[in-house]
């Protein structure tokens, strides 16, 4: 009785924190942003519905299984928003235009993906 | 089943399910296809938690290994369209 009233609050805030994250991909302005609301507010979601599901199911093998799938969604989401990313910064999607800071602009070459420091930078100044 | 949760259950499926269509308009439409990436990864994660859902209301647990299968091909999937933007892409495919 309680046991499933906990299971229904656990998938309850996880189904919320799940329509954050489509609100934050809806809503957003630029990539950056959009993968912001996405990786943190997807996994949370997602961890808590198997919260609930741990809980309603009373069983060690199901409480495995779940585990398992929150450590993969843990482990695998900040690799694979890294990985898209970057591979967006590389083709030049362009960011939101009240960006306060690009920290890789102009030290950042597109066609040889070579990334200078700034004590290389004297060496370019004859490039835009 | 305890009523509260069986409420519960009927909220959460259509709030994952207004959720996953806000997440499909920004499939369809996004301008980049990085955006469209994103779209589809956390389509993918919200699939996950609705399967989790369909556990509970069917009372299956047999559920949880598709759930744990979908989780590591979504990212499967991510990986993989990264690598193909990065190697094979134009510069202005936006």
């Amino acid at each position: 009785m309680i046991i499933d009233i906990l299971a229904a609050l656990f998938i309850a805030a996880g189904s919320f924190f799940m329509l954050v994250a489509s609100l934050g991909v809806f809503r957003m302005p630029d990539l950056l942003t959009r993968m912001h609301a996405t990786t943190k507010s997807g996994v949370l979601g997602a961890g808590l519905i198997m919260c609930g599901v741990m809980l309603f199911f009373v069983d060690s093998g199901v409480t495995l299984k779940a585990l398992a799938v929150m450590a993969f969604t843990t482990l695998t989401s900040p690799i694979a928003a890294h990985a898209i990313g970057r591979a967006g910064y590389f083709i030049g999607v362009p960011l939101w235009d009240k960006t306060v800071k690009d920290e890789l602009h102009g030290r950042y070459d597109e066609e040889t993906h070579v990334l200078r420091s700034p004590g290389q930078m004297r060496d370019k100044k004859d490039q835009p | 089943m305890n009523p509260v949760l069986d409420y519960t259950l009927w909220l959460c499926f259509a709030v994952l399910s207004v959720a996953i269509f806000l997440a499909l308009w920004r499939l369809f439409k996004g301008p980049t296809l990085p955006d469209r990436v994103v779209a589809l990864e956390l389509i993918a994660s919200m699939t996950v938690g609705l399967i989790g859902l369909y556990a509970i209301r069917t009372g299956r647990d047999a559920f949880i290994d598709v759930a744990m299968v979908l989780a590591l091909t979504a990212f499967l999937a991510a990986i993989g369209f990264a690598r193909y933007l990065e190697k094979g892409s134009h510069r202005d495919d936006h």
